[in-house]
């Protein structure tokens, strides 16, 4: 496997330094991993924190920014941070007003993540926490570490970085980002597995005629292999997924996400197979987002998230924004 | 009686056969996991031994509870925070005794796996690293040799289990077939007490 890369010890390093220099709006601690948007701490705002193993980007570092993240901590890649970094970051841009930590529920995240939220405390930082779990694959959470939080961490991240922005106190932010995430589901496919530096050979075997259904974003084999369909059967199947589990009432904003590797020409194909169902469905679209937002290094294929939302989500949803991966209204 | 120093020989036991035996630890991890659990506890473990030669701390207790920092800020993933809970939270049940008797050790480390299970909400039969812990404390009384022994067959016994917590979960059936990784690596920190100890 041919990759972009000096060794795959700094791999991480390497790419927070090329960030840096892209970058100079975010203050990029290369040594400690923390990413920090340049003018934290903001007086009176409560400030966004989340973090993540590497290799989904531009998910996390991609949407520090005016209207989103305040900071994010990238892990090794595929690995969640450690305390230290989310430590780090809450004390650089709590202004005072408290800090919502953003947690993927993957078992790692969600250990660190507490044991920082008890460190920041104990040093004055004022911390709550929401879980994002969307991932509709994963089914029973009686036997399972519970759902995966995957694409609609990008909608938390927007949307209550633009209630924060807009200085509302941290118990809201909470509970709006709350609010998002219990409308907001989603479904993956992949039909390449990736390949980690670390490892340098794919993380599993997929033959070329068939695909995984139901993955998640750090490389794992789905619930379910089947012979390689079209993007109108992957559509069909994707987005029933979602919606036997979400039944809006409301208008929906759509992420149409690729793992990586899937060239836009696909994902617009694709979104428009994933609108048609939705029209058959009778489901009404807010708005469409299509693009690589949460990535699984290599791997090709695509996740579709659904948010339902209401007049104030959809509010914060269009608040300007300005990050390097997410960037309107200003 | 065991003192500071066996501390020290067991964590630099246990970091030198995390290292001999990472890669072993990252292929269990490619099928159900994500293909690093080698090398995010070799990152850890070399750093413990980095520390411990730093700062020499002179109690077994002292000696735990820094390994486990060390861990917990090196690490990362779910292996960070749980091996960094077991050592410092056995570290600390031994209290500051310069040193403690083996029956001190199997108690505290009983304490130190318990507190594995409530942080990672794991039970015995999920496929995790508890599967080889729990019959290694049980067998710790006995000896090294058999805590030992007990946490390898723990370990082999996670292959037919379908796992409940981690990752690994996620694959529902499809985990079945293949040992955990946790579980392997957790009867390697046990197997490490054999040597520290000479026997």
């Amino acid at each position: 496997m041919k990759m972009l890369i000096n060794v795959p010890e700094t791999v991480v390093a390497d790419a927070l330094r090329g960030m840096a220099a892209a970058h100079p709006e975010l203050a990029v601690d290369v040594e400690n991993r923390v990413i920090v948007r340049r003018d934290a701490p903001v007086a009176g705002k409560v400030a966004l924190v989340s973090g993540g193993g590497s290799g989904h980007e531009p998910l996390h570092g991609g949407f520090v920014g005016p209207g989103m993240l305040s900071a994010a901590c990238p892990g090794e890649v595929f690995t969640s941070p450690v305390p230290d970094q989310m430590v780090r970051a809450a004390a650089a841009v709590d202004s005072g007003a408290g800090v919502l930590f953003i947690v993927k529920n993957y078992t790692g995240d969600v250990l660190n993540f507490e044991m920082a939220a008890e460190l920041a405390e104990d040093e004055g930082i004022q911390v709550a926490k929401v879980l994002v779990n969307d991932d509709v694959a994963v089914t029973d959470s009686l036997y399972t570490a519970g759902r995966r939080g995957t694409g609609a961490t990008l909608f938390v991240e927007k949307i209550a970085g633009a209630a924060a922005d807009e200085g509302q106190p941290l118990e809201r932010v909470q509970s709006i980002a709350r609010q998002v995430n219990e409308n907001s589901r989603s479904f993956g496919v992949a039909l390449s597995a990736c390949t980690t530096p670390a490892k340098g050979t794919p993380t599993f075997d997929l033959p070329p005629g068939e695909l995984e259904l139901g993955i998640g974003i750090h490389g794992e084999p789905g619930r379910e292999r089947r012979p390689m369909m079209t993007a109108r059967e992957i559509a069909d199947f994707s987005v029933n997924a979602v919606l036997d589990d979400l039944e809006p009432r409301n208008p929906v904003l759509v992420l149409v996400n690729g793992m990586g590797a899937t060239p836009l020409l696909e994902l617009y194909g694709y979104n428009a197979e994933v609108q048609r169902v939705l029209s058959e469905r009778g489901v009404p679209v807010a708005r469409t987002l299509v693009g690589n937002y949460v990535t699984s290094l290599d791997m090709a294929g695509a996740s579709v998230t659904l948010c339902q939302i209401d007049e104030e989500l959809l509010r914060l949803w269009d608040a300007p924004v300005s990050t390097p991966a997410l960037r309107w209204g200003l | 009686m065991l003192d500071a120093d066996f501390f020290r020989r067991w964590m630099t036991a246990a970091a030198a056969s995390v290292d001999r035996e990472a890669e072993r630890l990252t292929a269990l991890d490619s099928p159900i996991g994500d293909a690093d659990h080698g090398s995010n506890l070799q990152r850890g473990f070399r750093a413990v031994t980095a520390t411990l030669e730093k700062e020499a701390p002179d109690t077994p207790g002292a000696i735990l509870q820094l390994a486990g920092r060390q861990l917990i800020s090196t690490v990362g993933g779910a292996s960070g925070p749980l091996y960094g809970t077991l050592l410092r939270r056995t570290g600390k049940a031994l209290g500051d005794a310069t040193e403690v008797t083996e029956q001190q050790l199997t108690d505290a480390v009983r304490e130190g796996v318990d507190a594995v299970m409530a942080l990672g909400g794991a039970a015995p039969g999920d496929k995790t690293m508890i599967d080889a812990l729990v019959p290694a404390v049980d067998a710790l009384a006995t000896s090294f040799r058999a805590a030992a022994a007990a946490a390898e067959e723990g370990a082999v016994a996670t292959i037919p289990l379908q796992a409940r917590k981690g990752r690994a979960s996620y694959l529902g059936e499809r985990s079945i077939g293949h040992q955990d990784p946790g579980a392997t690596s957790s009867a390697l920190l046990i197997a490490a007490l054999v040597e520290a100890s000479g026997e």
